[in-house]
């Protein structure tokens, strides 16, 4: 593993004992644990490749308990890295061996839930989906879906603004929260927004979201509610090349129809899912659509048909429209378990998340052909094709020599590519520390300096989550020196850590 | 008079803003300046008028997205959107009757950093919402960019929203990439009669509790509904909106009239009377030529909305409509005063915060925004100097210098 995170503090090592006594004095019980063997399930997230155990995981249960750890933290230069249910793809809940790791499960209550107001009021370790299971029989749901939504916490998808499959209609996290409260690294608590609409003062909540817990700890969310839907139907759309089911794409939209989702899967991805779930994907096609339309029944209907013309005029190959509840949720059984379904191909994948314009996808796809021949590594993919976002899924053997940097190599070679068309490294899964050395990539010292010190007015001393999505750690005094000579600002290049 | 300095591309608003921060010259900026008396008084030095950093770079339908530089006009924004049958979602309203300023002016810059955002706020989201990707010189007088131009995005922190509705007082916009969408085909408004608040308020609290979709919700008091010609009737009136495929529209239509059937009759406005009801809130038309009276602009729980609207009325002697399903209440004070202390302490027990959006130059020497909490504001504080250090981009037009 070629990841490395800012050195250890000796300091803080030679004083763990000191400050397990402390953090046990402001939660008291079994909230702090020290033990090797009860800290190993938080020695890494969702990138199992990733490992270090935490100096003592901390588990609060108040705001108030919050603010005392972290203003300890903060007094005693001690670093703390926030975790929901550790589900991140980034690495972004990746402990510090010098850093307590500040797990929020134990906030898993529902506070409030306002039908009338269309919202609810959530401690941050609610699980995505628990929202809609606590109001869904009003007929009431969370919109953003990520595929982990029974794991995943409300406070992560606010660390990471995640999204899902309905993202195109519904958007992402960050369009669906009202409020939040959270507690600054100086243990100081902040409320942001509430249960109106457009938050007032600066848009701080904008920067929070999707901030992967460097700039305060989450300890309550306001989420928006929405209706569901009368209905929803399904089509599967298959087509004889990955051009034309992306020509289909940009014509369902072009002919005004913002569907629920829709989702690509190219050969591989199509072949593994088959499968592993049987649903009846059709194996002979290079691309395969699964277009979702939900609303009022005849607006289902009319969009149904419109659809199914367009698909016929891209040269679909195979079409079917569910019949059924049942038939939808089949068709999206393949592409929800395509990441397990991939991973029964191969002993270990590697899954990427960048974002392109969505023209691009053809050239993408088959520079990607290369790469992967070049590498010698076989790769599927699974694209949000409403909105762009790729997550390709690299197969590798982590047992053979050589093949987990392989990946990682061209994983990032996957990154620059969809920077270099015109798209973003991550969509949805976050910066992290697995794509923070990429950074560069699409920002160049300037960018990052306005990002970092954004930071640095959260958190001068870089206390929270440090060595997650910057490429290098500068001091907030050296960022925030002026040097203005007719527009040009030399940047200090430090080295990297 | 103070010396204006006319910006036309990026390298001249970097070189602007170096001189301007090396001088220690606080900087009014401004597109259009339709919207320059919206936040507190800007004892600036200069003016920047970025007008002629003008034109679309990008505009891609396909993908729903543009690209345009900070001093385009809105007006040809919609024009290009429309010519493809699309358009900003947020619907951005057209201050200039509210405000005194030409009709139809205004440029994308000025809407962004405002984040004024129409009726369809409700159910589309705010101008934020569909922020992608910036590029901006900074109070250092460096040139940034951050986000992108494709939809989903959590590279970095999220720069573009946050500086959409910072009034140009982090960073000033050069160009700006935002999320559009289709035109619905068509659209109709159904509207329920002689309602009061309370009622009002449960009554939009159901439509939008529906699978209505509604995309428009607002609640004009008798005294308005009397004055315009856009509605029908002598009362109290609550309109929702229906846009989208006529077949869904019609459906939906039959969906809310039963949901209203426990509020009253409905009557339907049909596509042209719907536009220009819309237009109408949308513009805060009902308090178009009421000269130097103050006027209020407030965001809180829907369901507040409309029983707060009648007692900023009863008390202050206030006119006063809602939008947004009652979460936005627009206050014209019966003469110039603000009376920020009463409006704000009325608004207090139901949360949100309260801009004053008109006022004298006296009146906008105070609290224009709603004043923040101590850690809050010394937050807000940091934030703005880890932008602007110097304290140069539109000073104290926010929040009073330190
Ligand atoms: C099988 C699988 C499928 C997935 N599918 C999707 C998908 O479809 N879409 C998608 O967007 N993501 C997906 N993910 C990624 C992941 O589930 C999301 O990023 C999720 O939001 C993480 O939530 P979590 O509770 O696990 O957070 P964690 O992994 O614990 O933390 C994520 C980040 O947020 C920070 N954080 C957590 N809680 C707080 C808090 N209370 N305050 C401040 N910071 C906090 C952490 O420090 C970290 O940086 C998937 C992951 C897996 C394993």
């Amino acid at each position: 593993m070629s990841l490395r995170l800012p050195a250890p503090d000796e300091g803080v090592l030679a004083r763990r004992a000191q400050i397990i006594a402390d953090l046990s004095a402001i939660v008291p019980g079994e909230g702090v644990i020290f033990r090797e063997r009860e800290m190993k399930p938080y020695e890494s997230d969702g990138v199992t490749a990733y490992k270090q155990l935490p100096l003592v995981v901390v588990l609060p249960e108040t705001t108030q308990q919050v603010s005392r750890v972290l203003a300890y933290c903060h007094a005693s230069g001690v670093r703390v890295v926030p975790r929901g249910a550790g589900t991140s793809l980034s690495g972004g809940a990746l402990p510090l061996q010098d850093g307590v790791l500040l797990g929020l499960g134990k906030f898993n209550k529902v506070l409030e839930i306002d039908y009338a107001n269309r919202c609810a009021v959530v401690q941050p370790g609610v699980t995505n989906l628990g929202i809609t299971r606590a109001v869904e029989h009003e007929g009431f749901y969370y919109a953003p879906d990520p595929s982990s939504q029974i794991a995943c916490t409300i406070g992560g998808n606010v660390g990471e603004n995640s999204g899902g499959v309905h993202t195109l209609k519904y958007g992402l996290t960050t369009n669906n929260v009202l409020g939040l409260e959270m507690v600054l690294i100086t243990g100081e608590v902040v409320r942001l927004g509430g249960k109106h609409l457009d938050a007032g003062g600066l848009d701080l909540l904008a920067a929070i979201v999707g901030s992967e817990g460097l700039l305060g700890v989450v300890t309550e969310v306001t989420v928006r509610l929405l209706k569901k839907p009368d209905v929803a139907r399904a089509v599967l759309v298959g087509f004889p090349t990955s051009e034309d089911a992306g020509d289909c794409v940009a014509k369902i939209i072009a002919a005004g129809i913002i569907p629920a989702g829709i989702e690509m899967m190219d050969r591989d991805a199509i072949a593994a899912a088959e499968a592993f779930v049987n649903v009846g994907y059709p194996l002979d096609v290079e691309a395969l659509l699964i277009v979702e339309l939900d609303g009022p029944e005849a607006e289902c209907a009319h969009l149904l048909e419109e659809v199914s013309r367009i698909a016929a005029a891209c040269k679909s190959s195979t079409l079917r429209v569910s019949q059924s509840e049942e038939e939808r949720l089949g068709f999206w059984a393949g592409r929800k378990a395509a990441f397990p379904a991939v991973g029964r191909l191969s002993p270990d994948y590697l899954c990427m998340d960048g974002t392109i314009p969505r023209k691009q996808l053809p050239l993408v796809l088959s520079r990607m052909r290369q790469m992967s021949a070049r590498h010698g590594l076989r790769v599927a993919n699974v694209f949000h094709a409403g909105d762009g976002n790729l997550h390709p899924l690299i197969l590798y053997d982590a047992n053979k020599p050589g093949e987990m940097d392989a990946a990682e190599a061209f994983g990032a070679d996957i990154l620059r590519l969809c920077v270099e068309v015109g798209g973003v490294l991550t969509g949805e899964h976050g910066v992290g520390v697995e794509k923070r050395d990429l950074m560069p990539e699409m920002f160049d010292a300037v960018d990052l300096a306005h990002q970092q010190r954004l930071k640095c007015a959260f958190d001068d001393q870089g206390l929270l989550n440090p060595g997650k999505v910057f490429p290098t750690l500068h001091r907030c005094a050296e960022l925030g020196r002026m040097h203005v000579s007719g527009g040009q600002v030399p940047f200090p290049d430090l080295p990297r850590f | 008079m103070i010396e204006t300095v006319h910006i036309s591309d990026e390298a001249g608003l970097v070189a602007a803003v170096a001189a301007a921060a090396t001088e220690g010259t606080g900087l009014d900026i401004a597109g259009h300046g339709t919207k320059s008396g919206i936040g507190r008084a800007v004892p600036a030095g200069r003016r920047l008028d970025l007008s002629r950093l003008s034109g679309v770079t990008l505009y891609e339908p396909d993908e729903l997205v543009f690209t345009a530089r900070a001093g385009t006009p809105v007006r040809e924004i919609e024009a290009m959107l429309a010519a493809q049958d699309q358009m900003l979602a947020f619907e951005p309203m057209d201050s200039g009757a509210l405000l005194g300023t030409p009709a139809g002016a205004g440029t994308m810059g000025g809407l962004f950093s405002c984040n004024l955002s129409g009726p369809r706020r409700l159910s589309h989201g705010a101008v934020r919402d569909h922020a992608l990707g910036i590029r901006a010189v900074s109070g250092r007088g460096e040139a940034f960019k951050s986000g992108g131009r494709v939809m989903k995005n959590v590279t970095g922190y999220d720069l573009p929203r946050m500086l959409a509705g910072s009034f140009g007082t982090l960073a000033i916009m050069s160009e700006i990439t935002l999320k559009v969408l289709p035109r619905p085909q068509t659209q109709e408004t159904l509207l329920v009669f002689g309602l009061d608040p309370a009622a009002a308020a449960r009554a939009m609290s159901a439509a939008m509790g529906s699978s209505c979709e509604v995309s428009g919700a607002a609640y004009l008091p008798a005294e308005i509904a009397r004055r315009r010609g856009e509605v029908p009737g002598e009362v109290a009136v609550v309109a929702f909106r229906l846009e989208g495929f006529a077949p869904s529209v019609r459906a939906r239509r039959a969906m809310l009239i039963s949901v209203m059937t426990p509020f009253g009759g409905v009557e339907v406005l049909e596509e042209t009377a719907s536009r220009g009801l819309w237009a109408m809130v949308r513009d805060a038309l009902p308090f178009s030529g009421t000269g130097e009276r103050a006027v209020w602009r407030i965001s809180t729980a829907p369901m507040a909305g409309p029983v707060l609207a009648r007692l900023l009325a009863d008390t202050l002697g206030a006119e006063t409509f809602c939008d947004w399903a009652g979460g936005l209440v627009w206050v014209l004070m019966p003469d110039a005063q603000a009376q920020a202390g009463a409006v704000r302490a009325a608004l207090q027990p139901q949360g949100g915060h309260a801009t004053l959006v008109r006022a004298t130059a006296a009146e906008r020497s105070g609290d224009v925004f709603q004043p923040l909490e101590p850690t809050l504001a010394a937050l807000t504080r940091r934030v703005k100097a880890s932008f602007d250090p110097k304290g140069i981009l539109n000073p104290g037009r926010m929040y009073a210098e330190p």
